[in-house]
């Protein structure tokens, strides 16, 4: 028998975890675009946004674009009446964020070639608010539902199989099945990602434009190439992330706001790391679950949730500027 | 000096082929300055070319216009007897064309294995959803070109370093590797940008020797720029000697070091 207590505080932990889990996802994206090319993607999180959205609409039979036909034709159009599967769904979501890559890469970025990474930057600034913009003028403002078949609410199984650890209080830990299914998601995108960077051709050819571009161009790379290939697999990423938050807390414009929580998660991972992007989410996830739980709460008088997270990213910042597993910034005299 | 003819043979006894590549009247500037000025020369199939001239003369710029870094204002390229339209370096490196840079261009991050699997990327043509699930065809290429590559390690000597990250090598050795990720890609045409450059006496002779090797084992047509006199001439089969982005002689090794205009350029004579 465990006091009560703890095993609540265990219970914290877990969803903690789980919670960062997301965090990384959305973070992953950030790494995979700034190790191959540089760029800061501030435009990550609207992804996951704009990848939702389209999926919501494409399953529910959404006409893109109805208001603007509905205001220019007179007519009253919003639905075609059909409801695609999910996994159609999902395969027709995708061709829409490689569709989206392609067009990062052709109409943007591949005009700032060689600029200033802070130009880079910018320029993902205005692309999340176009996103934004477009997003809502293609799919409208309101709140979704998305229901993709994933189960919710607390899992049965687990509180079951562990009620015993506690006195008669004790119900066993509460975690919600679609906070699972999203862990083990991440964790095999992860490993995919891993295997196809390090055994693939079009992997080898991504970490060679990531280290250097004159040289990846001298074995016959094609960078623009390489970049639509990166922007689009960011775009699964944030795809796999807007379908996991989407049906949570359903699909709205606030979801966007989550890419600003992958900050942190970066700040402690290091930039250039996939697997310093898993650790990252699962610390910021855990440390302001635990963090709120135990002092938090009882002495701060609670919603530390909120700013937790980035006074961490901003200590490690003063004592391990390049993260966790980033590669260390050595300037050579 | 020689004449259009399919092949012929050298003063040391070495047949050279066909013409392969020219280079027509080329004219290369950097807003006012002009690194090159109109030169022309052509290489053949099978043979040593070596690009020869003091520091600032344009040796590493004529380089960058046959891999297509740069692109010169005027001037034509001639590659297997057609023009060869303006291209992008990747574009280039498919037509089987390979380099190495003055500044070694590796992926630190890689190891010496991935570095040189790197170059058979070009060789390498199932699609990308096999690629992604590893899936036959996938998986045969890159055990086929596994193969391509164990062979150049072995023949460059670099066995013992296979699995050692580029950043922890030695420079030498690093020099070493990226000529293997050059000719691992199977080159038509081997362009070296001072592959001595910064190397002592014992590397110097290493490097000849494998470049030596390359050309006789392989076949591989080979551009390389030096400044150090003494290694091209014992190297190569012709010589163009570069002043000034001015063309000031062409030719074989012995021709071209008595060669008045030669000998000025390399003792410094006042230039008018």
């Amino acid at each position: 028998m465990f006091p009560d207590q703890f095993l609540f505080g265990v219970e914290v932990l877990l969803n903690g975890l789980m919670a960062g889990v997301l965090y990384a996802l959305v973070a992953l994206g950030f790494v995979l675009i700034f190790k191959a090319s540089g760029i800061f993607n501030y435009a990550q999180g609207v992804m996951a946004l704009f990848a939702a959205l389209t999926l919501v609409g494409i399953m529910d039979g959404q006409v893109p674009f109805s208001h603007l036909i509905n205001a220019i034709f007179g007519t009253d159009v919003h639905h075609f009446g059909w409801h695609v599967p999910a996994f159609a769904s999902i395969l027709l979501a995708m061709a829409v964020m490689v569709g989206l890559a392609w067009m990062v890469q052709h109409f943007i970025f591949r005009h700032l070639v060689g600029q200033e990474p802070i130009i880079l930057f910018m320029a993902t600034i205005g692309l999340a608010y176009f996103m934004e913009g477009f997003g809502d003028m293609m799919w409208g403002s309101d709140i979704k539902k998305l229901d993709v078949g994933i189960p919710q609410g607390g899992s049965f199984w687990i509180e079951e199989a562990t009620a015993f650890l506690g006195g008669s209080n004790f119900y066993g830990f509460f975690i919600d099945q679609l906070d699972i299914v999203a862990a083990v998601v991440a964790i095999i995108l992860v490993v995919l990602l891993v295997a196809f960077a390090q055994y693939t051709k079009q992997g080898r050819a991504m970490r060679a434009v990531a280290d250097d571009h004159q040289a990846a161009l001298s074995v016959g790379i094609s960078l623009s190439f390489i970049w639509v290939l990166v922007w689009s697999l960011a775009g699964f990423v944030a795809l796999v992330a807007g379908i996991m938050w989407g049906a949570k807390s359903g699909v709205q414009f606030s979801l966007s706001l989550i890419a600003l929580k992958a900050l942190p998660v970066l700040m402690l991972g290091g930039f250039t790391s996939i697997p310093g992007a898993i650790v990252g989410g699962l610390i910021v996830g855990v440390g302001e679950k635990l963090f709120e739980f135990l002092i938090g709460a009882p002495f701060l008088g609670g919603a530390t949730e909120n700013w937790f997270a980035y006074m961490l990213a901003l200590v490690f910042l003063v004592f391990r500027p390049q993260g966790l597993f980033g590669e260390k910034i050595i300037e050579r005299v | 000096m020689f004449d259009q003819a399919e092949s012929f043979v050298t003063a040391d006894g070495r047949t050279i082929g066909a013409v392969m590549m020219e280079m027509k009247n080329i004219t290369l500037r950097f807003g006012g300055v002009v690194a090159i000025k109109d030169i022309s020369f052509d290489v053949r199939e099978g043979e040593i070319r070596a690009i020869i001239g003091p520091n600032g003369a344009g040796k590493s710029s004529m380089l960058n216009v046959i891999s297509g870094f740069y692109h010169p204002q005027e001037g034509e390229v001639w590659y297997k007897g057609a023009r060869r339209p303006e291209m992008k370096p990747f574009e280039v490196a498919r037509q089987g064309i390979a380099r190495t840079f003055q500044n070694i261009a590796l992926f630190e991050g890689m190891s010496v294995l991935d570095n040189v699997m790197t170059g058979r990327l070009n060789h390498m043509k199932s699609g990308i959803l096999s690629q992604a699930i590893w899936y036959g065809k996938a998986e045969r290429e890159e055990t086929e070109n596994r193969e391509v590559v164990e062979r150049v390690i072995d023949f460059l000597e670099i066995q013992h370093i296979r699995k050692t990250p580029v950043s922890r090598l030695p420079y030498g050795l690093k020099k070493r590797v990226e000529l293997a990720r050059a000719l691992a890609a199977d080159p038509k045409i081997l362009l070296l940008d001072e592959p001595m450059a910064g190397m002592n006496v014992e590397e110097k002779e290493d490097m000849s020797r494998f470049i030596l090797d390359v050309n006789d084992e392989f076949g591989t047509t080979i551009v390389l720029i030096e400044h150090d006199m003494g290694v091209v001439m014992d190297l190569s089969d012709r010589v163009v000697v570069m002043d000034y982005g001015k063309k000031i002689g062409d030719g074989p090794p012995d021709e071209v070091r008595n060669n008045q205009a030669v000998i000025d350029a390399y003792l410094g004579v006042a230039h008018d």
